[in-house]
């Protein structure tokens, strides 16, 4: 195999079905993951014109964004929730697809779910109903976020009709500073090319600083990729994903993993591989982020103010007055120090594990502020179970967190979990959408779960550095 | 499936940039298992905020093309956004530039989503502003978007234009001809066979 191919364009390849008449290829589907909010439409479809699902056992379903996070008993006090419930385990029922449920202890959020059963593995074409579908691209596979339409033709074909992006590979080497997460590094390339200036591209991620990130990190700067307009991002394989991928419940077993190994490590962009497109960063410019605006790129880093309007493209200026309107900040104050009344870990960006081991760490022997409501919500039934085996959940709610069910909660508050009037929340998630967190006029401040920690015990828009080696009084 | 090969409406104005899905419909009212109803809920928080939204005006009722800035409708994929501007009344939309899951939705639903120049945006806006009443024309095989004496450039990408013009954008009658493709092409994905 020719060496200058990229790792996206060898899975592109091998999946390619056929090229339509409308240019766009006819892409094979290896893993479709489904949720309760895009998929009921689809099935309709399905209904409507007397089709079945081709490949049932590729698809994989579970609830997260309506689910209730303080108790998931059924019935849920919401109808509307229930009917939504009720309709995606008709669904999978009649048409042969596994439903991880409320009362299976595998339920979580879909972007968590996936990578933790093993689901997700590197070379596949990955597909769900949802944008953040790109977090699976931390394992060397593309994974792209899809409309109800296309739902149904995966489900009808297991293929879709798309045409082929560019490929950028964003370079990143060097030391990051301390208390500088993954978070943060998504947060900067988005501050530094735009929310628009992924489109048309799909991102590759390389350098030292990702080779060197867990899984979960990855995991992390790759579901952002879409915030800053990508189609996708990825990080090629390596012996950290195999590593991961080893006894998953749906991993290749024995001899077959090994077989699967090799494959997975030989799809890597090589070191002649060819780019569309390639942007550099140093690690070492990074700093904790802090988003202040409604959009993913209006962020700073920790120890800024914010930026005049006046230093901002002309072009650009309604959007930034409207920001700082929205979110009633000002020009040319510091972002640390600013009040907030809620905090949130949690989302398929930071709702894992070792997200909630690190903000534990900042959160152990301290309490959060007398005016702060803060909640955890893991990402999966098993990542709660870890955590409380652990003693993390513990450590939070003596430190005056609630501690929840898994969910997608308020990351975009489809469930009760909601901001009220203009609360200001230093939020782990990945949208600061107005509006976005269930108030009409909430306000949201995208920061890793550290930050977001850190906050909470503040009360304000905090520096964790700060609290990073000091021993709580 | 027709071919989609002129849209002629009256406009509504939303010269914003960034519009995000969440804003043209809000999360709470996507607990529904059919896209039916979402019409009236086409950016209801942005209407309850401003009581100039030009979604509540009554000049730009009945307006079947919507002008808007740059990257409009980013954000999620949810079909839900670009369902519930059809159900509003919209057929086409004309705007600087899209989020591409967004657009890729509009297109296999037959809404064109076209892009012009920053310029002729506001040529337009300003001519809705001043005569709602004005029909305009987006015309597919020109590639024109005609306003009374006017005439203005946009694009689409060809894939998308030759969809919507042939009346096959609606690809899942395509997709299900390959059937028999499909399973040959999987049969050689090492991990559909798992790895055997
Ligand atoms: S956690 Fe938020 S972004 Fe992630 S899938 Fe759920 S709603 Fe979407």
């Amino acid at each position: 195999m020719s060496n200058t191919k990229n790792l996206f364009d060898k899975v592109w390849d091998l999946h390619t079905v056929k090229t339509l008449e409308s240019g766009q290829d006819q892409l094979l589907i290896g893993l479709h993951l489904i949720h309760e909010v895009t998929s009921p439409q689809a099935f309709e479809m399905l209904r409507d014109r007397g089709l079945t699902v081709l490949f049932p056992e590729r698809t994989i379903a579970t609830v997260d964004h309506i689910v209730p996070t303080l108790s998931q008993a059924r019935p849920f006090a919401d109808d509307l929730a229930e009917e939504m419930m009720t309709a995606i385990e008709k669904n999978c029922r009649e048409f042969g697809v596994t439903l991880l449920d409320v009362n299976d202890s595998r339920q979580g959020i879909v972007h968590v779910v996936g990578p933790e059963q093993g689901l997700t593995q590197p070379g596949m074409t990955i597909v769900c109903g949802d944008s953040h579908t790109s977090t699976h691209g931390a394992f060397g596979s593309i994974a792209l976020g899809i409309g109800t339409s296309q739902v149904a033709h995966v489900l009808a074909t297991q293929t879709m009709a798309l045409g082929r992006p560019k490929v950028r590979q964003i370079l990143i080497n060097g030391e990051l500073g301390p208390g500088v997460t993954a978070k943060d590094i998504t947060l900067y390339v988005i501050r530094k090319l735009g929310v628009q200036g992924g489109v048309g591209y799909a991102y590759e991620y390389a350098g030292d600083v990702f080779d060197r990130m867990s899984m979960e990190e990855r995991m992390t700067v790759c579901n952002m990729s879409i915030e800053g307009g990508a189609r996708c991002g990825y990080i090629n394989p390596d012996q950290t994903t195999v590593d991961y991928l080893k006894g998953r419940p749906f991993s290749p077993e024995g001899a077959a993993f090994d077989k699967a190994a090799q494959w997975w490590l030989s799809l890597a962009s090589g070191p002649d591989a060819k780019f569309d497109d390639v942007v550099e960063f140093d690690a070492a410019d990074i700093e904790p982020t802090v988003t202040w605006g409604i959009t993913p790129a209006q962020s700073v880093g920790i120890s800024e103010t914010l930026a005049p309007i006046s230093s901002y493209p002309e072009d650009e200026q309604t959007l930034i007055k409207e920001a700082f309107r929205y979110m009633d900040l000002k020009e040319n104050q510091p972002i640390k120090g600013q009040k907030i009344d809620v905090a949130f870990i949690g989302s398929c960006t930071n709702s894992r594990i070792s997200d909630l081991r690190e903000a534990a760490k900042v959160v152990e022997g301290r309490h959060v502020s007398e005016h702060v409501k803060a909640l955890v919500v893991p990402g999966s039934q098993l990542v709660r179970k870890q955590a409380m085996e652990e003693g993390l959940d513990k450590i939070f709610t003596d430190a005056g967190f609630e501690w929840r069910e898994a969910g997608c909660s308020m990351c975009l508050a489809m469930n009760p979990d909601k901001l009220v009037g203009n609360e200001l929340c230093a939020s782990s998630s990945n949208r600061n959408f107005k509006g976005r967190q269930g108030s009409p006029t909430g306000r949201t401040l995208l920061m890793s779960p550290t930050m977001v920690a850190a906050a909470a015990i503040n009360g304000c828009v905090s520096d964790v550095r700060e609290m990073l080696n000091t021993v709580p009084v | 499936m027709n071919k989609i090969e002129s849209i002629t409406g009256t406009c509504i104005p939303l010269l914003l940039d960034d519009i995000d899905t969440d804003r043209i419909i809000p999360a709470r009212f996507l607990r529904c298992v059919t896209f039916e109803g979402l019409g009236e809920h086409a950016f209801e928080d942005d209407r309850q905020q401003d009581p100039d939204h030009p979604f509540d005006k009554p000049q730009y009722q009945g307006a079947s093309i919507l002008l808007g800035g740059r990257n409009f409708g980013c954000g999620s994929s949810r079909e839900h956004a670009p369902q519930s501007l059809i159900r509003w009344g919209i057929n086409a939309i004309i705007a600087e530039s899209y989020a591409e899951i967004f657009f890729g939705n509009c297109t296999s639903l037959g809404v064109p989503a076209v892009c012009a120049s920053r310029a002729t945006l506001e040529t337009l806006n300003q001519t809705i502003q001043n005569h709602p009443e004005q029909e305009i024309t987006v015309d597919l095989l020109t590639m024109k978007i005609i306003c009374g004496e006017q005439q203005f450039d946009c694009t689409l990408p060809e894939n998308a234009r030759a969809a919507l013009t042939s009346g096959t954008y609606d690809f899942l009658a395509q997709l299900l001809k390959s059937t028999d493709e499909i399973k040959a092409q999987a049969a050689a994905v090492p991990y559909f066979t798992s790895f055997a």
